[in-house]
């Protein structure tokens, strides 16, 4: 409340920055050791956005409550403290109720307490923000960080075993399975290992960047055609 | 920064640490049961998977045989040995060894010996390994633990319980040779010690 100026309350480019112009992954190229690891197949990806999102969301919550009570000296430790503790809830509640998901992840679970994506927001949004944006920005940006982690399970999944959703009912129940979309496919090795996790990563950003210069483009050549039609003499 | 300022943070930081520490005291206490549970269900499990319902006429999880630290079979901790018996004879038993030199960590495996000392069944039961590559270990994952079931102390012969690069008999995957080095190592390691003492599984 003390600055007011900084509030932010425009939710719908909070969720825009979220999802696409700030994104995690594809604009601040934060989070990557998680992103790279574990988008080995879809339900891996899947499952370790969503704990992502809901530590994030828990932290900018967390961080915007007591962002008055912060004193600026130590807020980054502080940040580290409250990030940590969610993760390790995060952690003890898979371990009890989604054993099989949580055997599958292992070590990244507990390691998301690194992505910097989650202390970045808590110091660039949520400490200045109250909590209703600061939730709104955990989603936007989970959602924003979870779906490049799934675009590149799909890409990753298809190419090296040529199924989508492996060993999706330890995730979603014994309804969900597996769809095989090449039958005795050997394989593209090349995409399981980290060196294709990194190649994927780099069509992605590639691709976010070509979007990014069509729109642009679009919009600055809709300029010349008004002002021409504003002044029918000009050539 | 003024004294003041800093014993004023230094107290909050402690503060701070208390009270995230105390939280994740109380999930940790609201969790603790039904994490132990599920990890009971999931040895149940792999115990099913490596010594067949059919062939024992007990109930195996609960007929157990107290199994101490043992620094043959990797365990860290006391520890339990399932027995299958049929008409009251023991024919078989399984309990866990650990390779503790995993590529990121112990693995925890779960191996049934018949009274000759045949490996019945290998379960890896918890592991740290890589996503990708060295969690093919898996029995859902890949076959690999099929190479199994059937091998003992003499089969293959003692210098054949390697991986192939290391000029043994077993496959390790493309893109990761020490978590299946670290595991032929641990059961070879675990038949030679039950070969040397029996009684330690198979007696009453």
């Amino acid at each position: 409340m003390n600055n007011p100026e900084l509030i932010s309350t425009d939710y719908s480019k909070i969720v825009q920055d979220g999802l696409w112009n700030n994104n995690p992954a594809l604009a601040q190229v934060l989070g990557l050791c998680p992103l790279l690891a574990v988008s080995g197949t879809v339900i891996n990806a899947m499952a370790l956005g969503v704990a992502t999102m809901l530590v994030l969301i828990a932290s900018n919550l967390a961080v915007s409550l007591l962002r008055q009570y912060i004193p600026n000296e130590i807020r980054i430790p502080i940040f580290v403290l409250i990030i940590a503790g969610f993760v390790t809830i995060v952690e003890h509640l898979m371990h009890a109720y989604l054993y099989n998901l949580y055997t599958v992840l292992g070590i990244f679970v507990p390691l998301i307490v690194t992505n910097c994506a989650i202390i970045g927001r808590a110091e660039g949004f949520a400490s200045k923000n109250n909590p209703l944006p600061s939730v709104i920005d955990g989603i936007s940006m989970g959602l924003g960080f979870t779906g490049v982690l799934v675009a590149l399970g799909v890409m990753r999944e298809v190419l090296a075993q040529g199924t989508l959703f492996a060993d999706a009912s330890i995730m979603l129940g014994d309804w969900a399975t597996t769809i095989t979309l090449f039958e005795n496919y050997d394989g593209f090795l090349l995409a399981a290992l980290p060196p294709g996790a990194f190649i994927g990563l780099g069509f992605l950003l590639a691709l976010k960047n070509i979007i990014d210069q069509k729109m642009r483009t679009r919009k600055t050549s809709h300029i010349p055609l008004s002002t021409m039609a504003e002044n029918p003499e000009t050539p | 920064m003024k004294p003041g300022i800093i014993s004023r943070s230094g107290l909050l930081l402690g503060l701070a640490g208390i009270i995230v520490i105390g939280l994740v005291t109380l999930v940790y206490h609201f969790t603790h049961d039904a994490i132990e549970e599920s990890e009971y269900q999931a040895l149940l499990l792999a115990i099913n998977s490596i010594i067949p319902e059919d062939s024992h006429d007990n109930d195996i999880v609960e007929d157990t045989r107290s199994l101490s630290a043992n620094k043959e079979l990797g365990l860290k901790k006391d520890s339990l040995i399932y027995r299958a018996r049929k008409q009251g004879e023991i024919f078989a038993v399984a309990f866990p060894v650990t390779a503790p030199d995993g590529y990121s960590g112990p693995i925890n495996l779960l191996l049934a010996i018949d009274r000759q000392g045949n490996i019945l069944g290998v379960r890896v039961v918890s592991h740290l390994e890589t996503p990708g590559l060295g969690d093919r270990i898996e029995s859902r994952r890949s076959d690999w633990l099929q190479l199994f079931p059937g091998k003992s102390v003499d089969n293959p012969s003692h210098e054949d319980w390697k991986v192939k690069k290391d000029g043994g008999v077993f496959d390790q995957f493309t893109g990761a040779t020490i978590t299946p080095r670290k595991i032929v190592k641990a059961i070879h390691k675990a038949l030679i010690y039950a070969e040397a003492e029996p009684g330690v599984f198979f007696d009453e």
